[in-house]
């Protein structure tokens, strides 16, 4: 099997397979409920001794609710568009990317900017510095922060990232940072609206 | 005709073209070919739908062979 050439400048990590995203995945639900459980322990006491302290129990509801969409507003950056290039070599770089996708890709990925790919850790939704994996069941999103450094038309960027995920998923993950993994409905709240129909293509497929 | 392409910040570049038989393109596709891979680019080949695969040779019955910089972790 090719192995990506870039998991070589990130030696240290353990390659990425469905077993170990389902074991990050548990320990990012531990890590959410660890910041949010406190709070709603605290609101849930502080109601319980007085009930006049209301106000100060919702505020820390609120925190319990507000982390969690934090982390998820994090990792909806990730799919967030960059500064374009010229209106000549977007155009350039968009008929190449057009080439590598298939018909409804392609027009999916005009409606969002975003490049759908199967794969066989999910679904992947791939942006201009960063991609989104819908797993299986399409409840969970992971989140990945990866780019292509240089000056580059925005498509081309995506391009990058596309044909490097079809050369090695395992290692594509491998490479990027995970930004979030979490419940799809809560990284939905934070996307843009256009880049929805991209989340609800990708949840369908997965 | 067969083509190597580098994506860039003009959308992509032709570096070479090649047709089977033409000795003279396939020498000079041969050598672009290294120049942009001693420059630190990545080849890639599409090998199906859904599916690249890296290169470092010129697969001289390949149609469209992609140059791509190096991805990292944002």
């Amino acid at each position: 099997m090719a192995v990506l050439p870039e998991t070589a400048s990130v030696y240290w990590r353990p390659r990425i397979d469905s077993a170990r995203l389902r074991r990050r995945g548990r320990l990012w639900t531990i890590t959410t409920l660890a910041h949010s459980i406190p709070f709603l322990a605290t609101a849930a006491l502080l109601l319980a001794l007085e009930p006049l302290s209301f106000p100060v129990a919702a505020i820390a509801v609120v925190h319990a609710w507000g982390i969690p969409a934090l982390y998820a507003n994090r990792g909806a950056g990730v799919v967030r568009p960059r500064p374009r290039s010229g209106p000549a070599p977007e155009r350039v770089a968009l008929g190449l990317l057009g080439d590598l996708l298939g018909h409804d890709a392609r027009e999916l990925h005009a409606g969002t900017g975003l490049a759908l790919e199967r794969g066989r850790l999910g679904v992947w939704l791939v942006a201009e510095a960063g991609a989104l994996l819908v797993r299986p069941g399409g409840k969970r999103v992971d989140c990945w922060c990866v780019k292509v450094d240089g000056e580059l038309p925005s498509a081309d960027r995506t391009a990058h990232l596309l044909l490097a995920l079809r050369e090695d998923e395992e290692g594509f993950a491998t490479v990027a940072n995970l930004a979030f993994s979490g419940a799809a409905w809560r990284l939905r709240r934070r996307l843009p609206a256009a880049v929805r129909p991209a989340l609800d293509a990708a949840r369908a497929l997965a | 005709m067969a083509r190597i392409i580098r994506m860039d910040q003009t959308g992509h570049t032709t570096l070479a073209e090649w047709t089977e038989g033409d000795a003279a393109a396939i020498e000079a596709a041969v050598a672009a070919f290294r120049e942009q891979l001693d420059a630190g680019y990545y080849a890639v080949v599409t090998t199906g739908e859904g599916q690249a695969e890296q290169v470092r040779e010129l697969p001289l019955d390949a149609e469209l062979v992609i140059l791509r910089r190096p991805i990292a972790g944002g």
